[in-house]
């Protein structure tokens, strides 16, 4: 680490090694970025890995699609000589009630406006792409082919690579531990690994980002929501496509690697919970057996907790911090920031650089809890 | 043997030469090598490749063994059947609710262990 930076990035996730590469790729020296444990220790590295265009808001598809196409040549946008591993084996989405299936008709027409390449499909239709999905209940479902997944540790790893080929310092098992300000505007990171002076800092810590805002008097309102998913042993493949189900709030998929990774989402009380419960494990079991019940026979391998950083209206909160200028933070993705990353990382950049973008920043404002502008979104999980 | 020939993770074949290139590229915990590699996700969690990665750490590193940061242990401790874990719940919690991944009121929720 060297004595000062003009920008200090605290967060070794998608988002914080995506925004490292843009800046970097942009022409900015002297970025550092911090994390308290490895790259991906955090949310990143325990998501179930999803990529979808099927969003039901102009935005979040808009920027879900912009993604897509940099996820698609991410190891040669960034110069990784590994694979990220996307597997565009599309989404299933299915609906269980007659409310939900009037609403994805709705999604779908935002989703055709902007060139999103999905379709309807009646249970008859759905059964003929994964021949194993259970049809009780099912009122019909939304398809597309270029959803699908990637590995978060490779594309997290392609872009901080790259990030460091241009002269990016990395500091891992480095946290963040407060600030110097002076004149109302940020001077310096302290961390575990000593102080740093920071022209710019740019708060990417995810459900540990408000504590980390309020340390210079911001008030950011994202709490911490545990998560869990399980994998399986790995099986001849099955079923090429995501299946998710919001009203059952499930979603599964089977990996390259020929595992299933697979997660159910009940909502918790606010906890930095990390641990995996027997509850889920059972509870999961449960609801996908019933769905898809040829995954009874397959043996689970491994579970684990993540934490969603949730927002009040489940979409991310990207601002300056009003009490302490060029603080930013980037943080209440809500489960689903690794697909939206690529793209929310070039806005942040852009936006740092004085450059256009056809995105407003401050659309994602903290302003918008105030004004009632709200982002949103009918399709989450 | 050669390193190509020396199997560190006999779940996911990774040999110890893929060890050796990933501290060669700067990874220095068994999290993160696990996490690259696939070493230690397979059936057995890591029981024998966890040590044997832990030793080309501490080697690698020159730290004692007991300083090597460990991997963390996750359940369940063996393989067990989805349908087995299905039906445990099923069992305990009949009818609609069981089969929506929503909350069960008072059942699911909050620190689980």
């Amino acid at each position: 680490m060297k004595k000062g930076y003009n920008v200090v990035i605290i967060g070794g996730g998608i988002v914080g090694c995506a925004t490292a590469f843009e800046l970097a790729k942009r022409g900015v020296k002297d970025i550092l970025l911090i994390e308290r444990r490895f790259l991906t220790a955090g949310a990143t590295g325990r998501c179930g890995a999803g990529i979808r265009q099927q969003w039901g808001s102009e935005l979040n598809a808009s920027i879900a699609l912009e993604s897509t196409h940099i996820l698609e040549n991410l190891e040669e946008y960034t110069g990784y000589d590994k694979s990220v591993e996307l597997h565009q084996g599309g989404y299933l989405l299915v609906a269980y009630t007659e409310k939900e299936w009037e609403q994805f008709q709705k999604n779908l027409e935002v989703q055709h406006r902007l060139g999103i390449d999905s379709y309807a499909l009646t249970p008859e239709e759905m059964k003929k792409k994964v021949p194993y999905l259970n049809l009780d209940g099912v009122y019909g479902g939304t398809f597309c082919q270029k959803d699908g997944h990637a590995n978060p540790f490779h594309c997290t790893q392609a872009y901080a690579l790259g990030a460091k080929r241009m002269g990016v310092d990395i500091e891992t098992y480095c946290e963040a531990t407060g600030f110097r300000m002076a004149g109302g505007a940020i001077a310096g990171v302290e961390t575990t690994k000593g102080y740093v002076e920071a022209k710019t800092v740019i708060n990417c810590a995810n459900t540990r980002a408000p504590e980390l805002a309020k340390m210079v008097g911001e008030d950011v309102p994202v709490y911490s929501e545990r998560h869990q998913a399980l994998v399986t042993e790995p099986v001849a493949p099955l079923i090429d496509c995501m299946v998710m189900a919001f009203s059952r709030s499930y979603y599964v998929q089977q990996t390259p690697h020929g595992s299933f990774v697979m997660g159910i989402g009940p909502k918790e009380t606010p906890s930095h919970n990390f641990k995996s419960s027997w509850q889920f494990l059972e509870h999961n079991c449960a609801v996908m057996c019933e769905a898809l019940p040829v995954l009874r026979n397959l043996r689970v391998v491994r579970q684990w907790a993540g934490q969603y950083d949730m927002s009040p209206d489940a979409n991310p909160i990207i601002d300056e911090a009003e009490s302490c200028k060029n603080f930013y933070y980037m943080c209440g993705f809500s489960g689903h920031g690794f697909m939206v990353s690529p793209r929310v990382a070039i806005m942040m950049a852009n936006h740092l650089c004085g450059m256009e973008d056809s995105l407003d920043i401050r659309r994602f404002g903290k302003k918008r809890f105030e004004t009632g502008e709200l982002l949103l979104e009918p399709a989450v999980v | 043997m050669a390193d190509k020939d020396i199997i560190i993770c006999r779940c996911e074949d990774i040999t110890r030469e893929k060890i050796l290139e990933c501290i060669a590229e700067g990874y220095q915990t068994i999290d993160e090598i696990k996490r690259v590699t696939r070493a230690g996700m397979g059936p057995c969690q890591g029981r024998t490749c966890r040590l044997l990665i832990a030793q080309e750490l501490s080697r690698a590193y020159g730290v004692p063994m007991e300083e090597v940061l460990m991997s963390t242990f996750r359940p369940p401790t063996k393989p067990v059947t989805m349908g087995t874990l299905a039906d445990a719940w099923l069992e305990e919690y009949e009818g609609e609710a069981a089969v929506s991944g929503r909350a069960i009121d008072g059942k699911e929720g909050g620190n689980g262990e």
